[in-house]
C-alpha cells in the first residue's frame, strides 16, 4: 500500500474499505456525536437482541482516523453483549487500528462516545417501552 | 497514472537549470562570501551580488534594497518586528489583515508582550481587504500595516497599490508578504509603493531555505538577528550561497517565462474550475473569481470532509492541500491545531464546515490530461464520501443543513 504519512496500514485499510458502512432501518439504538473542534460527526446504528449487539452500522463525516475508528468499532462490538461493548475504550479502538497520531486520538474518542450515546438511547427506549 | 502534483502553493520542484547553477557553490566555490579579499571568498561574493541583482530586477527594486534571509517566515518576522522596533517612538499600534500567514499572525502575542497593540482588519467574502474596516481601525497611534499580496489558501490577490496609496497619505508603514506573487505574476515594488515585501523562491521553482526581503531605501528597520555585519547589517549570519545562487537563477527564468506560464495556468485552471462546477453539486469556490493567482482553484464541498477528500485524491495519484485543520496538523503533539482555518473563517465559511476545503494549485509542468484525470475521479470520490456522511443523509431526508450558509 502507498505510504500515507502518519497513518498505519490498518487505518488506511479501514478508511479505504470501511466495514459496516450504512444505516440500519428501525435500529434499536442510534448514537450520534460530533466534535465541535474538528467538525466531525459520527452516527452509529445498533440492532440489539437479548442484550446482545447483533448488528452495527455507521455513517461518519470526518477525517481518515474518524472513518477508520468508526469502522473498526462496529467490528469490535458485533456479537458482544451491551456490558462487554461498554467496556471498549478509545484506547482499545486506537490500539486495534495499530495506533493513531497524537492529534488524532480524539477521533477514537468520538467512536467510544458514539457507542455510549447509542447504548443510552437503547436503555431509554427500553425504559419507556 | 503517474503522480499529479496540484500543490504548487506549498512548494514547487526546483528547476533543473536552477539546480545546476547551485552545484558549484557547494564544493568548488565553497568560500565564505565575507572573506572578500581572498579569491575563494570573492567568487561566492560576486555570485551572491549577481543573484541580488536578478531578484531586484524581478520586483523592480534596486540592488541595495534586497536582503537575504532563510525563509519567507524570517522575512515576515524581520519586516514586522524590525519596522515596529525601529519606529516605536512614533506609535504603538499595528494592523494585520485577518488572512495573513501564520508567520505574521503569530507575531501578535510577542508584539503585545513588548508593548504593542495589535488589531486585525476584516476581509470580505472573496478574501479582499475591507478598506472601510481598515479606515475604521486606523488611529493616530498606528505605525504599521501588514497585508499579504496574495493568499495561498484561497488564491485572492489583494489591492496592494490602493491600500498603499491610502496608508501613505497617513504616513503609515506598509509591509506586504509577496511569497505567493513574486516570481508568479508581475510585481513592481515601486509601483505598489510598499515599504517592505517578502520574496520567496520555493513558489517559483527555486530552492527552499532561502528568501529575501525588499526594504525600501530610507526606511528604518531594526535587525532581529544579531551577529556579524552581513546583508548590510540587516541580517547577521553567513549567507546560504548555493541557495542564493539558485534563487537568482529562478528569478531570471521566472522573468523570462512568466507570460507563458500565466497563459498556460489560466487555461488549465479555467477547465478545472468549469469541470468541477458542472460535475459536482453543492460545491462552493473560494477566493476572488477574477483577481486570483493563476492556476489556483480552491473550493469546499458540502457534506464532505477535507482530509478524507485529500486522502482519496492522494490514493488516486493527485496531490492537493486541504484547509482542514485535521489534515494540516496531523503531526501536532496534541489537538491544539484542530481549529478551523482562520482564512476560511475570515471569509465567512461556517466554522463547522471549513474542514471540507481543498486547494488545487497548478504549476508550469501540469498538463490538460492531468486536469482531466482530476475531473474524472472527483465525482466518484465525492459520492463515496457523501454516501457515508450522516450530514448528507439528514440533508437528503429533510432538506435541512446543519449550518447556515
Ligand atoms: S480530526 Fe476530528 S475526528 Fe478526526
Amino acid at each position: 500500500m502507498m505510504p500515507q504519512g502518519p497513518y498505519s496500514d490498518i487505518v488506511m485499510d479501514h478508511f479505504m474499505n470501511p466495514r459496516n458502512m450504512g444505516e440500519i432501518e428501525n435500529a434499536d439504538a442510534v448514537g450520534e456525536v460530533g466534535n465541535p473542534a474538528c467538525g466531525d460527526v459520527m452516527k452509529l446504528y445498533l440492532k440489539i437482541e437479548d442484550g446482545k449487539i447483533v448488528d452495527a452500522k455507521f455513517k461518519t463525516f470526518g477525517c481518515g482516523a474518524a472513518i477508520a475508528s468508526s469502522s473498526i468499532t462496529t467490528e469490535m462490538i458485533k456479537g458482544k453483549t451491551i456490558d462487554e461493548a461498554l467496556k471498549i475504550s478509545n484506547e482499545a479502538v486506537a490500539e486495534a487500528l495499530g495506533g493513531l497520531p497524537p492529534a488524532k486520538q480524539h477521533c477514537s474518542v468520538l467512536a467510544e462516545e458514539a457507542l455510549k450515546v447509542a447504548i443510552e438511547d437503547y436503555n431509554k427506549k427500553k425504559g419507556s417501552g | 497514472m503517474k503522480r499529479v502534483y496540484f500543490d504548487h502553493a506549498s512548494a514547487t520542484p526546483v528547476d533543473r537549470t536552477v539546480l545546476k547553477s547551485m552545484k558549484p557553490y557547494f564544493i568548488e566555490n565553497f568560500g565564505n562570501p565575507s572573506s572578500i579579499l581572498i579569491e575563494e571568498g570573492a567568487i561566492p561574493h560576486r555570485a551572491v551580488e549577481e543573484a541580488r541583482e536578478e531578484i531586484a530586477f524581478l520586483v523592480s527594486a534596486s540592488k541595495d534594497e534586497i536582503i537575504f534571509t532563510s525563509s519567507a517566515t524570517e522575512s515576515n518576522n524581520l519586516a514586522v518586528k524590525g519596522l515596529a522596533l525601529a519606529n516605536r517612538d512614533r506609535g504603538r499600534r499595528i494592523l494585520f489583515s485577518d488572512i495573513e500567514h501564520y508567520s505574521i499572525i503569530n507575531q501578535a502575542d510577542f508584539l503585545r508582550g513588548i508593548g504593542f497593540e495589535i488589531d486585525f482588519v476584516k476581509v470580505d467574502i472573496n478574501g479582499m481587504l475591507d478598506m472601510e474596516d481598515l479606515k475604521r481601525k486606523l488611529t493616530k497611534d498606528t505605525i504599521l500595516v501588514s497585508v499579504m499580496h496574495a493568499n495561498l489558501e484561497i488564491g485572492t490577490i489583494e489591492p496592494i497599490k490602493e491600500i498603499a496609496y491610502f496608508l501613505k497619505e497617513h504616513n503609515i508603514l506598509f509591509h506586504s508578504d509577496g511569497a505567493g506573487t513574486c516570481g508568479t505574476i508581475p510585481v513592481n515594488v515601486k509601483d505598489l509603493n510598499v515599504d517592505t515585501m517578502t520574496i520567496s523562491p520555493h513558489q517559483f521553482y527555486g530552492p527552499k531555505g532561502i528568501a529575501a526581503l525588499y526594504i525600501k531605501k530610507g526606511v528604518r528597520l531594526t535587525p532581529i538577528v544579531q551577529g556579524g555585519y552581513q546583508e548590510m547589517g540587516y541580517r547577521a549570519g553567513t549567507e546560504n550561497v548555493p541557495a542564493i545562487v539558485g534563487f537568482g537563477k529562478a528569478a531570471r527564468i521566472a522573468m523570462e517565462e512568466m507570460d507563458k506560464r500565466v497563459e498556460k495556468l489560466t487555461l488549465l485552471s479555467k477547465r478545472l474550475w468549469e469541470g468541477l462546477a458542472s460535475s459536482i453539486d453543492y460545491i462552493h469556490f473560494t477566493g476572488h473569481p477574477e483577481k486570483r493567482l493563476p492556476g489556483h482553484v480552491s473550493f469546499w464541498i458540502e457534506f464532505v470532509e477535507g482530509e478524507s477528500l485529500l486522502l482519496w485524491l492522494n490514493l488516486n495519484s493527485i496531490a492537493s492541500s486541504s484547509g482542514s485543520a485535521c489534515s494540516s496538523n496531523v503531526l501536532a503533539r496534541d489537538e491544539t491545531g484542530l481549529k478551523a482555518s482562520h482564512v476560511l473563517t475570515a471569509i465567512g465559511v461556517p466554522p463547522e464546515i471549513c474542514h471540507g476545503s481543498i486547494a488545487f494549485s497548478l504549476g508550469k509542468d501540469n498538463t490538460m490530461e492531468e486536469v482531466e484525470h482530476a475531473l474524472s475521479v472527483m465525482p466518484g470520490i465525492v459520492k463515496r464520501l457523501r454516501d457515508m456522511s450522516p450530514l448528507y443523509e439528514r440533508f437528503k431526508k429533510t432538506g435541512v443543513r446543519d449550518y447556515k450558509l
